[in-house]
């Protein structure tokens, strides 16, 4: 990055939020995905949404590309850094604006972090539902960004489906506001959910209004144990055959259950094979009601054992073993790549048993565990990403279950995204004129490809007219 | 070109390539952050720390000034550890790495020696130790301290050092290690053979609180004995880039509680207890010592844990009637030793307690060993965000079980005007005994 653009970078933020020393470009170079790193030209914390307009207004002009950043705790690579990239960091846009209790809304501001949110929320008797594993940390800018998903997608759906409205910068600079506090909006394009799951591809998000709902009065956390996996999918399919709609349904298989205990210290049970971590939630006895079927069906699957949790701390504690799960499985190995393939609800069982398949035909360890209520399983392999060959292995088992998950009528990423992990999927499961509209869409908005580029899909070098032949020509070329 | 070879050799000792690979930098350590929390940057993170640690270690990356700031910006709380699901050690590499900076030109060298005599030569230096406490208790009960203090004598010397000196703890009447006699037994049956470490602060600043373990124990039935030749546990210098004095200290501690038989060794300093149970890891790859010191390291337990697991029937006062009471956990025992559910189970057992959570009760309250020391306005931030917490329990009493966090808490009540009597847990139960 040339002199002028740091100068310019540096009047528009202040220096003291304008960062370049090789440690930052370094602890920017990554986000939560393993293996991907690439370092940033700088590092800008933006004050307000005017100097957001000047960055991406400088970018345009210096041909450098913006890569928007919350915790970076995504698992996709969409905060990694690309090729002359400055990174503009969200996280101390932290403040909840207006919680409007008579609306069941609340403004904030794109660093909130998801589970201080969900906490402040709850102290007025409201529920903000999605819940990422990585919720302590992880922001709701980034959730929007992504279009998070959690443990509770079962019930309650995911991010999209408590948007009301977003403020973002454009790639032209400009201030687009979509959205509002109507529960019915039909004006024109759905230009809101469009922008949720853009992956920070289409402008910078500033402001989000979401949606709030009643919290629940009661629930049930219930802990089943199982000898057999297939066990665990049945009990699975029977739940949902049975019409109940837990708001919690995980599962982990052996080598998840041990590495979360190794951790937790919690007393789960080492042999089994798989464990299903059950929440029903809701008001007056249907709850009840609903555990007691849920435990009936459990015992007729052959669980060895069920247990409840004495309380609402002790449910915590399972749900928060649950979390741990993915960064748990670090204990074993290394490099921990964890992927997220999706099935319809259905062929949970059948995908599980793929997922064990792929490990002994590549001959690679997998721990997997999963949103079994949504078919959204984390199949999650325990590699060590300086050993190429290993990695390489990791890689072609990653294939295989992909294309079994299509194969399916699954999809490649459930929640993670798309990002720079599974851009070379995409199009297995976009269709090439899906991917291809993509593509267009993003480049009727973002003519310059400077935000995020190269996120869930490349667009390639514009090949167009005749050759350049004078220097001022090929200088317009000069990336 | 020796200063070349110097740094190589430096940085050998950081940690190997394997141990780094742990840190799949999820981030969900940034969560519990207290500097992060702050800043809000990367770099402040442990995930930050470990990666720029890492390149210093792989020869990516020059040591630098930034990396020296960021690494004693570190409050070594360790809450991150207990974050961390993959078990990443980030304590060990941050401790480490205070070594490697602590001989670069980025931190002041007046600075460093100064650090380790105070260390060295005044803390594990029992009678200098002493010689110190006593300047100090007659600075304070002899008037001097109330002319220096409105002088501002202090100020024009650093802005720093009269803010350090209102931190200094208010200097026990006696030295505890004088009091307690090297053998004591219980009024009834010797149901357990303990030995006590009395530590540095404990036993000078805080030497009632010495006075009340021995007291209690008594009553639990147990016989204690007391080496008269014990040392300082050696943490301070450990977690402050003075590793080998540490050891040192260690050494010397194993040899005089190997001289006694017993079952367990008992603690009330979180940072002692912590440090010493860790004596096992320290010296093991040191031929001589390796095996003393897992042996010594199995029978460290602090007097909580004891406590809850004996769950001893003490003769209470019902008729005492406490205060709303709530309890701080020491990072040193939340974090280090995983030790928080035992404490709260035995305060809330002890008649009459009215208990109430303190919110945010394992967040740092910034004391961190010598942190508030040597990075006091830092360290008053923490502080302030722990007195805000502590005053919305309403508690009267607050518990804890750390000289240093006392000693913090205590000037937080004064700095931020909070009303709260601060205590360990083992004085409460001293004061509900029946007599």
């Amino acid at each position: 990055m040339d002199q002028y653009t740091t100068e310019k970078l540096k009047s528009i933020v202040g220096t003291k939020n304008f960062f370049d020393s090789k440690e930052d470009k370094l602890v920017y170079s990554y986000d939560g995905t393993p293996v991907y790193k690439q370092l940033p030209e700088a590092i800008v914390f933006p004050q307000d949404d005017e100097q957001i307009s000047k960055i991406i207004k400088l970018a345009n002009q210096e041909k450098f590309s913006i890569v928007p950043r919350g915790a970076g705790t995504g698992l996709s690579g969409g905060a990694i850094p690309t090729e002359n990239s400055v990174v503009v960091v969200m996280t101390k846009w932290n403040k909840i604006l207006e919680v409007d209790s008579n609306n069941l809304t609340a403004w904030v501001e794109p660093g909130v972090v998801t589970g201080l949110f969900q906490k402040e929320v709850e102290k007025l008797g409201l529920f903000y539902p999605p819940d990422p594993g990585s919720l302590t940390v992880c922001t709701i800018g980034g959730n929007v960004a992504n279009n998070a998903g959690g443990l509770r997608g079962l019930k309650y759906g995911v991010t999209k489906n408590y948007v009301l409205g977003v403020e973002m910068i454009l790639p032209n600079g400009e201030l687009l506001k979509t959205g509002g506090k109507n529960m019915k909006d039909v004006a024109g394009y759905n230009l809101r959910d469009f922008i949720v799951g853009s992956e920070g591809t289409l402008g910078i998000i500033t402001k989000v209004l979401l949606k709030l709902i009643p919290k629940p009065t009661q629930s049930i956390t219930l802990l089943i144990f199982f000898d057999k996996l297939i066990d665990a999918g049945k009990t699975v399919a029977d739940i949902i055959a049975s019409h109940i709609v837990p708001s919690m349904m995980e599962f982990l298989d052996n080598t998840t259950i041990n590495c979360v205990e190794d951790y937790t210290h919690i007393g789960l049970p080492r042999k089994s094979e798989a464990i299903l971590l059950i929440e029903i939630d809701g008001r007056g006895s249907i709850v009840q009601e609903d555990a007691e079927t849920i435990r009936k069906i459990a015992v007729k699957n052959n669980a060895t054992a069920l247990k409840g949790a004495s309380d609402e701390n002790e449910a915590n504690i399972l749900k928060t073993a649950r979390r741990s799960a993915f960064s748990a499985l670090a204990r074993r190995m290394p490099t921990t790549i964890l992927e997220d393939a999706t099935v319809p609800r259905s062929e949970l069982p059948i995908m599980i048993e793929k997922v064990s398949k792929a490990g002994k035909m590549f001959n690679v360890t997998f721990g997997n565990f999963g949103h079994a209520g949504d078919g959204n399983l984390h199949p999650t392999c325990l590699t060590d990403e300086r050993d190429s060959k290993e990695l390489d292995k990791a890689h072609r088992a990653f294939d295989f279950i992909f294309n079994e998950a299509i194969k399916l009528g699954g999809t490649i990423t459930g929640e993670h995204g798309t990002g720079l992990a599974k851009k070379h999927f995409l199009e297995q499961v976009a269709g090439p004129a899906g991917v291809d509209m993509m593509k267009k869409i993003k480049l009727a908005i973002d003519h310059n490809n400077i935000l995020n580029p190269g996120k869930i899909f490349t667009i390639s070098p514009k090949c167009e007219g005749s050759m350049p032949t004078k220097r001022e020509q090929i200088k317009d070329f000069h990336v | 070109m020796s200063k070349e070879i110097d740094y190589k050799e430096l940085i050998k000792i950081l940690p190997s390539d394997d141990i780094f690979q742990q840190c799949m930098h999820c981030g969900m350590c940034l969560a519990v952050c207290p500097t992060y929390d702050l800043t809000k940057m990367e770099r402040s993170s442990p995930r930050g720390r470990i990666s720029m640690i890492k390149s210093v270690a792989r020869g990516e990356m020059e040591m630098s000034r930034t990396f020296a700031d960021e690494m004693n910006f570190c409050l070594d709380c360790q809450a991150c550890e207990t974050a961390c699901p993959a078990g990443v050690q980030y304590g060990r590499m941050v401790e480490t790495a205070r070594v490697v900076v602590d001989n670069t030109k980025y931190v002041s060298k007046t600075g460093v020696m100064l650090k380790r005599f105070l260390l060295r030569r005044i803390v594990a230096s029992k009678n200098v130790l002493k010689l110190f406490s006593n300047f100090l208790k007659f600075y304070q009960k002899s008037g001097l301290q109330k002319i220096i203090r409105s002088s501002g004598v202090l100020r024009l010397i650093s802005k720093n050092l009269a803010h350090v000196e209102k931190l200094s703890p208010i200097i026990s009447e006696k030295f505890s290690d004088k009091e307690i006699p090297e053998l004591v037994f219980p009024n009834g049956l010797v149901k357990h053979n303990v030995t006590f470490h009395y530590g540095c602060l404990m036993n000078t600043m805080f030497a009632d609180i010495n006075l009340d373990t021995i007291e209690v124990l008594k009553e639990m039935g147990c016989k204690i004995i007391t080496p008269k030749n014990q040392v300082c546990c050696g943490s301070l210098m450990g977690h402050n880039g003075d590793m080998e004095f540490a050891l040192k200290l260690a050494r010397k501690n194993i040899d005089e509680f190997e001289l006694h038989d017993y079952e367990y060794l008992i603690s009330n300093s979180a940072g002692c207890g912590a440090f010493m149970k860790d004596y096992a890891h320290l010296l093991e790859d040191d031929p001589l010592y390796a095996e003393k010191a897992k042996r010594f390291s199995s029978k460290v337990k602090d007097v909580m844990e004891f406590f809850a697991e004996e769950k001893p029937e003490l003769k209470f006062n019902l008729e005492f009637k406490p205060e709303l009471t709530t309890y701080h956990d020491a990072c040193h025992l939340a974090h280090a030793q995983k030790i928080t559910t035992q404490p709260r189970e035995v305060i809330k057992s002890l008649p009459g307690v009215n208990y109430t959570e303190l919110e945010e009760a394992s967040w740092c309250c910034g004391s961190a060993g010598i942190y508030n020391v040597v990075r006091y306005e830092d360290s008053m931030v923490q502080l302030e965000r722990k007195m805000k917490n502590i005053k919305n329990t309403n508690a009267k009493i607050v518990l804890t079980g750390n000289p240093g966090c006392m000693g913090q808490i205590k000037h937080g009540t004064e700095k931020f005007k909070v009303d709260v009597e601060v205590l360990h847990p083992i004085t409460l139960i001293k004061r509900i005994l029946k007599k």
